[in-house]
Parts: C-alpha cells; sequence; structure tokens
C-alpha cells in the first residue's frame, strides 16, 4: 500500500481480498444471468414495416402519404431543419432554437424524393406512367396541387383493387394512373429501394425511406405494440419486452404538463434531462445537494457501526 | 528529458502496483453494494464478447439463425443486467457520497459514462434493422433535430449507427471505464461517512 493510502486509511482495520477473484466470479454470474434470461425469455424481432405490408393492409394509409407528399403538405415536407429551410416550423424556445442554429443539413425534396423520382425509375416497366407523369411534370404547379386536392378529397370513398386504385368519378388528370403506378411499385417491394436509390450499388442510409413511413403508417403499427411516446412506448420494446427503461424521467417528462401540450417538447425534455445530467456531474461541488446523503442515512445500512472493525 | 524514464517514476510514484491491485481493502468493505461496480464491469466486458460475435456475423444474421437470435438475445439481456448494475453503482455511490476527500474526479467520470451509455444502447436499437430500429429512429429522430445533433448525429442512417455502435461508443466507454477505475484504485475506497480521515497537521484531511 502506498503511504498516501496508508495515511488515508490510519485506524482503519484491514482485511485480505481478492478482486481478480471478485470479477472473476462477477463475469461468471452476469454470463450465466445472461444465458438463463436469454434462453428463458428470447428477444423481440418485430417485422420491418415495409411499404408493401402497408399498401396491402392500409391501402388508404400509403394513398395519403402519396398525396400529401405530391402536394408537399407531408409532415417532412413541413418539417424544417435538417430536411428543409421552414424554420418557423422547427421547435423554439423564444429565441432559442438550436434546430434552426444547425440548418438544413439533410435536404429532402419531399415530391421529388418519395413519388416523383421512384416513379420515373419505374416509367420504363409502364407506357401509361410514362405519360401520365410526362401530364403531371407538364402541368403548371397550380394545376398540379388542383388535382391532388381533388383526389385528397374523395380519398376516403376510394377502393382499392389488384388493378390499381378506384377513385369516384371526376377529374384528375393523370393522377389515377401515377397512384396505379405508385401500389405498383409498393406492392412489387421495390418502393423503398426506388426511394433509397443513390446510384451505387452500396447503400448503408435509409434516410428518406424511413422518412416515408414515419407518420401515420408507423404509427398504425405502432399502437397494438403499446410503443407509441403517451404509452411510455420509449422504454419498452415490443411484446412488453424491457427496452430503455433507464430512460424512464425522459419518458415521463414527455408525459407531463408544460412538455406534454407544447409545440417544442423534444427541446424543452432534452435541456430539462440536460441541465439535470450535469447537475448530477457536478454534485461533489455543490453545497447543499453534496450534503444530501449526510442528511438521509442510507449510508448506515451499508456501513454498521462497530461491524467494520 | 527522457519521456519513457519520466513516466515510470510517475507511474511508480502515483500509481504503484499495490494500490491498482490490492490484496487488502479496509474492513468495511463487507456490503453487496460493493459489488454493483464489478457487475457493471463484468456486464460490460459480456456485452463486448457478445457484440463481436454478432458484428462477426453481421447485421442481419441473427434475422435468419437461432444460433443468432440468441446471441442477440444475450446481448439484449446484458444490456439490461448493465444498466441495472450501473444505476445502483450509482445511486449507492450517491448514498455514500463517494465523491468525498479528493474523489471528486471518480464521480464526474462515473456520471459521464452513465450518460455515455445511454446513447451506447440507442445506436443499438436503431441497429437491429426491425420494426423497433424503425420506431425508435424515426420517433427519435425529432429529438435529436430538436437540438440540433440530428443533421450530424442522424438516426435513421443506419451505416453511421452500426458504426457508432460497434466502435466509436465501446471504445469511448473502455477510455472512461479505464480512467474510472484507475481512479477508484488511485484514491482507495472512501471511508465512512461517520469515520471520516484523521486530520493533519494544517486542518486539512488526508
Amino acid at each position: 500500500m502506498s503511504d498516501r493510502q496508508r495515511r488515508y486509511y490510519r485506524g482503519v482495520a484491514m482485511k485480505p481480498d481478492d478482486l481478480l477473484k471478485e470479477f472473476t466470479w462477477a463475469l461468471g454470474i452476469v454470463l450465466v444471468l445472461g444465458i438463463l434470461l436469454a434462453a428463458v425469455f428470447s428477444s423481440p424481432d418485430e417485422p420491418t414495416l415495409t411499404a408493401q405490408r402497408v399498401a396491402k393492409v392500409e391501402p388508404s394509409i400509403l394513398a395519403g402519404t402519396m398525396l400529401r407528399a405530391l402536394s408537399s403538405q407531408s409532415a417532412i415536407a413541413q418539417y424544417g431543419p435538417p430536411y428543409n429551410g421552414l424554420n418557423e416550423n422547427a421547435q423554439a424556445i423564444g429565441g432559442f432554437s438550436p434546430q434552426v442554429w444547425a440548418g438544413v443539413q439533410i435536404p429532402v425534396n419531399a415530391p421529388t424524393v418519395f413519388v416523383l423520382r421512384p416513379l420515373s425509375m419505374a416509367t420504363a416497366l409502364s407506357p401509361r406512367l410514362q405519360s401520365a407523369l410526362r401530364a403531371y411534370e407538364d402541368a403548371s404547379g397550380a394545376q398540379q396541387q388542383q388535382w391532388v386536392a381533388r383526389v385528397l378529397k374523395v380519398l376516403p370513398r376510394a377502393k382499392y383493387a389488384a388493378s390499381g386504385v378506384v377513385l369516384p368519378q371526376g377529374s384528375y388528370g393523370p393522377l389515377p394512373a401515377m397512384m396505379d403506378g405508385y401500389f405498383q411499385l409498393a406492392r412489387s417491394g421495390l418502393l423503398e429501394s426506388a426511394i433509397n436509390q443513390n446510384g451505387s450499388v452500396y447503400q448503408t442510409d435509409f434516410t428518406n425511406a424511413l422518412l416515408l413511413l414515419q407518420g401515420q403508417a408507423m404509427g398504425a403499427a405502432a399502437t397494438p405494440l403499446h410503443m407509441l411516446g403517451e404509452q411510455w412506448g420509449m422504454m419498452r420494446e415490443p411484446d412488453n419486452y424491457p427496452g430503455a427503461v433507464w430512460l424512464w424521467l425522459y419518458t415521463a417528462l414527455y408525459q407531463l404538463p408544460p412538455y406534454n401540450s407544447s409545440s417544442a417538447a423534444d427541446l424543452m425534455v432534452g435541456l430539462t434531462i440536460g441541465g439535470l445530467s450535469v447537475l448530477l456531474l457536478l454534485v461533489p461541488f455543490i453545497p447543499g445537494l453534496r450534503d444530501i446523503p449526510r442528511y438521509i442515512p442510507i449510508h448506515r445500512l451499508i456501513w454498521r457501526r462497530g461491524a467494520d472493525k | 528529458m527522457n519521456w519513457t524514464k519520466r513516466a515510470q517514476e510517475v507511474l511508480r510514484r502515483e500509481l504503484p502496483y499495490e494500490d491498482l491491485l490490492p490484496s487488502e481493502l479496509p474492513a468495511y468493505v463487507r456490503s453487496y453494494v460493493y459489488y454493483f461496480g464489478v457487475a457493471t464491469l463484468a456486464s460490460f466486458v459480456m456485452l463486448v464478447a457478445s457484440g463481436i460475435v454478432l458484428a462477426a456475423f453481421g447485421p442481419q444474421w441473427w434475422h435468419v439463425s437461432a444460433v443468432g437470435h440468441f446471441f442477440n438475445s444475450l446481448h439484449f439481456w446484458t444490456v439490461q443486467i448493465f444498466f441495472f448494475a450501473m444505476v445502483l453503482h450509482l445511486w449507492a455511490q450517491f448514498f455514500m457520497a463517494a465523491w468525498r476527500d479528493g474523489r471528486h474526479w471518480t464521480w464526474v467520470v462515473g456520471v459521464v459514462l452513465f450518460v455515455v451509455s445511454v446513447p451506447a444502447a440507442l445506436t443499438g436499437f436503431v441497429s437491429q434493422q426491425n420494426f423497433d430500429s424503425q420506431w425508435i429512429a424515426v420517433q427519435g429522430k425529432d429529438a435529436m433535430n430538436a437540438l440540433g445533433v440530428g443533421g450530424f448525429f442522424n438516426l435513421l442512417n443506419f451505416g453511421q449507427m452500426y458504426g457508432f455502435h460497434i466502435f466509436i461508443f465501446p471504445l469511448v466507454l473502455a477510455i472512461l471505464i479505464g480512467l474510472h477505475i484507475v481512479l477508484v484504485r488511485l484514491h482507495g475506497v472512501v471511508r465512512p461517512i461517520d469515520d471520516p480521515p484523521p486530520v493533519e497537521k494544517g486542518g486539512r484531511p488526508r
């Protein structure tokens, strides 16, 4: 023992100990416990939500997603940074908005990325789609939005057949053919690949495809799995497996006012947790806070007086 | 100046091996509370070991192989054990006021370890390549974007998250754990609150 520690432990009884043996035992116990938990409870593996599945199970959601992307009214088209420059939609507390300061770093042009580019890839396989897409792109912006608005209006009455989307009688321009092409692409399982296509064989960034289904479609799939934010979904996995339970405080804040009614909830919760983390970090330096253990004598359960001698 | 000789001298003086690996400890170190720290360390070693197997076979393996699924389950449950032990260790050290007598940096590094462990686990959840990772990524992106870091730390970018999870965060955690353990051993286990160290000349506890 060094002199420094000898001075510190003056008057303290010492006992033999074997740290390496303790660590080996701990490793063995964790290994056995981990194997038992893995063998008995396994782990969740809910299949990914694909546009193919949405087209089959919730076709109205896919149709709505496509049309809102075209009208630039989708959640991502209206998101603000880092996807586009709509700073007024960014989360802010007064003038404090790191989201705005960070700027547009992952530009996403919703109509092009989610609809027009994937459809243009499929035109080689469908002359009808090719002429429909050309008609749409040749039309004025106002005309395009008029067609989209008309289809969105009658969408609740649309029927979804294997041959395509059946809309009530009306004047929708080339949109019915584009919707048929979009559904064919989705049902074939190629839509996400077309959205993610970056001109290379290699691909490890799935940002765009994940953003396509991030709203209504994923929400509908997450609800029965009890994974929505208001279901404390942040700290659980599918089938009630434990998830990030250490985020209980972070998750709890989202359920409480003023966080649960704020349009800047993520920013407020993030700053609160960040502030509390800094406070925890600085406990040894803050009078009052560092004295709490003296007033809540849990330490006497750990160090029993007289038992150490 | 010979840097190597200087390093030898500093290490010999500041971190003698009998402090680094002591064969005797104060008699008050007899509570089970002292095992939470070593349980956290053992869980981290297990996480690295099971993670190496999962990384060696690739991120898709565990979806198609029963053996792979078992290793994923082992990794999954060891994360729970890791955080369980770490949180108990943290609260135990809080109520023992373990930062006393010059141990404040040990506490600071420990809290940083806990804070870094959270995104380390998050990047694992979003690297699973299933619905869970899809959902966590699209939900978590709002928090990252609101804080202004989503453009760089993009939860939807699998390649980036996987790299963070299997290399960057484990490396950072391993360095912090090493530093934490060295600090623990350098200062020794803190004395009980009701049995402070003797005050030497000048009134400063040693």
